[in-house]
């Protein structure tokens, strides 16, 4: 999706895809990142799918790299996902509640 | 899983995995045969037959991170917990073949569910071909993405182009019927 602009994209969504990221609900995640990025008209975002981290139990766990920092959030759903791109993504406010660690 | 359309999520990543640049997926539904089956083929680097006999033991990963590997294990009982049944082809440099096959009406099969966010999700993340058909008693719906990508290029992983594909899908799996 980064494609319709030149060079890095300066934010990256990566959402755990494996077995059990996609058992828990990691499809309806990315939907809702998908979804919410092409309501907003964010460009300069690049949604990635990473195997399973070893983390099952808080999945769907997403990491997002974005304003200098890294932050790794747990159990996201399709409501957490739009808020993640409304307030961390677009606003740079990372949402403390939901980071989890590894 | 809760939808047969997350398992078909699951198996396109190992297709991925396995460098396929092309994944062809089928859902044939019967009524008449009372059967439903899912075939899924990719043009990744295949396996030989030591590791294909083993992958469907759940204590076989392909990855040297973890030690388990359930997405084949897990699609396996699926089908065969509903009077189904499961098959996986595989040769070394020319790709690997998954055919698993539920009986229609069995009370723990689970839904079909939504072939729209799959395909969406797989074309967003993806830069693999798909070759998507599903027939529902003689009906069809046929989606290539070499099509698709012939008109957008490379903007297919676009946020907006995967709305559209979403909802185009979404109204084509509609008419053709069958499960949704």
């Amino acid at each position: 999706m980064t494609k319709l602009r030149e060079g890095e994209p300066e934010i990256r969504i990566v959402v755990a895809m494996g077995t059990c990221g996609i058992a828990a609900g990691a499809r309806e995640a990315l939907n809702a990142f998908m979804q919410e990025l092409a309501a907003r008209g964010l460009t300069g975002v690049s949604v990635t799918p990473v195997g399973c981290m070893g983390l099952c139990d808080r999945e769907p766990i997403v990491e997002v790299s974005a304003h200098g920092g890294r932050t790794l959030y747990a159990r996201v759903n399709a409501e957490k996902a739009r808020r993640i791109v409304r307030e961390h993504v677009e606003a740079g406010r990372v949402i403390e509640d939901w980071v989890t660690r590894n | 899983m809760e939808e047969i359309a997350l398992h078909i999520l699951d198996l396109v990543q190992n297709c991925v995995e396995a460098g396929a640049s092309e994944v062809s997926i089928t859902i044939a539904e019967s009524r008449h045969d009372n059967l439903l089956t899912v075939t899924i083929r990719d043009n990744g680097k295949g396996m030989d037959a030591a590791t294909l006999a083993t992958v469907t033991d759940p204590f076989f990963t392909t990855r040297s991170t973890r030690k388990v590997g359930l997405g084949i294990p897990l699609l396996k009982a699926a089908a065969e917990l509903c009077g189904g049944s499961f098959t996986i082809a595989s040769q070394l440099g020319v790709g690997t073949t998954v055919v698993a096959t539920f009986v229609l009406n069995h009370i723990d099969r689970a839904p079909l569910g939504s072939i729209a966010d799959t395909l969406a999700t797989v074309f967003a993340v993806h830069h693999v071909d798909v070759f998507y058909r599903h027939e529902v008693d003689g009906q069809e719906f046929v989606l290539d993405s070499k099509e698709i990508r012939q008109v957008c290029g490379d903007t297919l992983n676009h946020p907006r182009v995967i709305q559209w594909l979403r909802s185009y899908i979404e109204e084509q799996e509609k008419q053709v019927g069958g499960e949704q």
